[in-house]
């Protein structure tokens, strides 16, 4: 997750600078998210093997596409003219990133984190199918075992991590959202 | 202080500035105007190098622009634009502070310094200080766009359109404002408007282009309205110019008419125009004024006596 959301706002940043990269990255992380998870983990462990790796791989390349896109959007969103005063009070190119447009883009980009994670919270319960040690664990278990219980206990964490993942970014976002909408 | 040397922008096939020369004195509040598509924009933004010049060169403070480090540049350089282009995320004083921090001026200087400038741009700074810039309004904005572009003390100011977005009332107070500014930190000012009442309102000296950055005239505001140098010159004026004119010239300077006798009982101040002057000729029932400066009447205006004021200058 982590290694997603730096590439991500990275990838997002370097898309909004440069149009033609742009298209492609949304091409390539759209592609990817279209790929179903199941196809996904087992291309993955083909080249990885079975086990956390390539369920972790799966999932931050999943997370890609919320990230990028919304940083890229947000990042757009912000008014030229705020980045005009900027350039022509003589902040450098990094500055006017780091002080001026990253912070203005930042509940956006929150906003992106927060989809990518509920996700891939969702996802990988799946990836228990290809021996990942997760919260797919006890709710495949339980399919196997046709145990209505543990079913729904596994359903039961998994929805609530989903939640409250959800919940604390959005208060972030929300936080975030102060003063920096003209 | 700023001077253009034969500087041309081309983009592509299209000429925006055309082989525009002009010199910008120390402290003098010269005014960019012309029609939209005119280059005057692109002219300022050359001068912060914004935008690149195709050919010729710009010297600020008799030093070429392109032999200093663009940030340095821009940093010596206030620049106010449009709607002010304040920081949303950022209150009034850290606005302010911009130029001062990219310096790395400390921070009780810095303090002190945005105080002094809110106090001048007549925002107190213990009101203002702390809002953001969404808990302002449009005027306010534009004071402070004008504090912030002051931050650093720059010697030139470069301000873009800076009053078209404000309401007619606003704009009349903030232009007066600036000019009140002007007379106590003496910059100097490049203003870009396509207002051309505001242009010779505010401006020492008028640089009019006209479409596909030519220069048309470069002249003060009572020069230009005077003997405009082309039919373009004179139709952007307008066919109300020599009324226009009136405005700029000071009653002062009007050979006036001997008090003897009766003075007339309307009355107008020696320190206005001709236009306040005739402004109270017209009301006036024998068509006199008095002219005074206190209680003294230094003489008598009426309608010849402006006119001959206004056609000998």
């Amino acid at each position: 997750m982590a290694a997603a959301a730096v590439t991500g706002l990275v990838t997002g940043v370097l898309a909004a600078r440069r149009p033609r990269l742009e298209a492609a990255a949304l091409a390539v992380t759209g592609v990817i998210l279209t790929i179903p998870s199941f196809a996904l983990f087992g291309m993955l462990t083909i080249l990885l093997g079975i086990g956390n790796p390539a369920v972790e791989l799966g999932l931050a390349l999943y997370a890609l596409l919320p990230i990028v896109r919304n940083t890229r959007t947000g990042l757009g969103a912000v008014d030229p003219a705020v980045v005009e005063a900027a350039r022509g009070m003589g902040m450098s190119p990094a500055q006017v990133l780091l002080r001026v447009e990253l912070p203005l883009a930042l509940p956006v980009i929150v906003g992106g984190l927060r989809q990518a994670t509920v996700m891939v919270v969702a996802i990988a319960t799946v990836g228990a199918t290809v021996g990942a040690n997760d919260l797919g664990q006890p709710l495949l278990e339980g399919i196997r075992a046709n145990d209505r219980d543990a079913i729904f206990a596994g359903a039961l964490l998994v929805g609530a991590l989903g939640v409250s993942a959800d919940a604390l970014l959005a208060a972030l976002e929300r936080g975030l959202s102060r003063g920096r909408t003209a | 202080m700023i001077s253009l040397e034969h500087v041309v922008k081309r983009y592509g096939d299209r000429v925006a500035v055309d082989d525009l020369s002009v010199e910008i004195g120390a402290g003098e509040l010269a005014v960019l105007v012309g029609p939209s598509g005119c280059g005057k924009t692109t002219t300022l933004r050359m001068i912060n190098r914004l935008v690149e010049p195709t050919s010729g060169t710009i010297r600020v403070d008799g030093r070429d622009t392109r032999e200093r480090g663009v940030e340095e540049l821009r940093r010596s350089i206030g620049y106010v634009i449009q709607q002010a282009g304040l920081f949303p995320h950022l209150t009034v004083a850290e606005n302010v502070a911009t130029v001062p921090r990219l310096l790395g001026w400390d921070r009780r200087r810095i303090r002190t310094r945005v105080d002094e400038l809110l106090d001048l741009v007549g925002l107190p700074p213990g009101d203002y200080a702390e809002r953001l810039p969404r808990a302002l309004s449009g005027g306010e904005r534009q004071r402070v766009g004008v504090a912030r572009a002051l931050g650093a003390d720059p010697p030139v100011l470069l301000m873009d359109e800076p009053f078209s977005a404000l309401d007619p009332v606003t704009r009349l107070r903030l232009q007066g404002e600036l000019l009140r500014v002007q007379s106590l930190v003496r910059k100097t000012i490049v203003v870009v408007t396509h207002d051309i009442d505001e242009a010779l309102r505010l401006g020492d000296r008028v640089i009019l282009l006209q479409t596909g950055g030519r220069l048309a005239q470069v002249a003060t505001p009572a020069e230009l309205l005077a003997r405009p140098a082309s039919d373009f010159v004179a139709g952007f004026l307008g066919g109300d110019r020599t009324l226009r004119r009136l405005a700029l010239v000071p009653l002062h300077s009007a050979e006036l008419r001997s008090a003897d006798g009766a003075a007339p009982a309307e009355r107008v101040d020696a320190g206005g125009s001709l236009r306040d002057a005739l402004e109270v000729v017209l009301r006036s029932p024998d068509g006199r004024a008095a002219v005074v400066d206190g209680d003294r009447v230094l003489g008598v205006v009426d309608a010849e006596v402006i006119r001959r004021a206004a056609v000998t200058r």
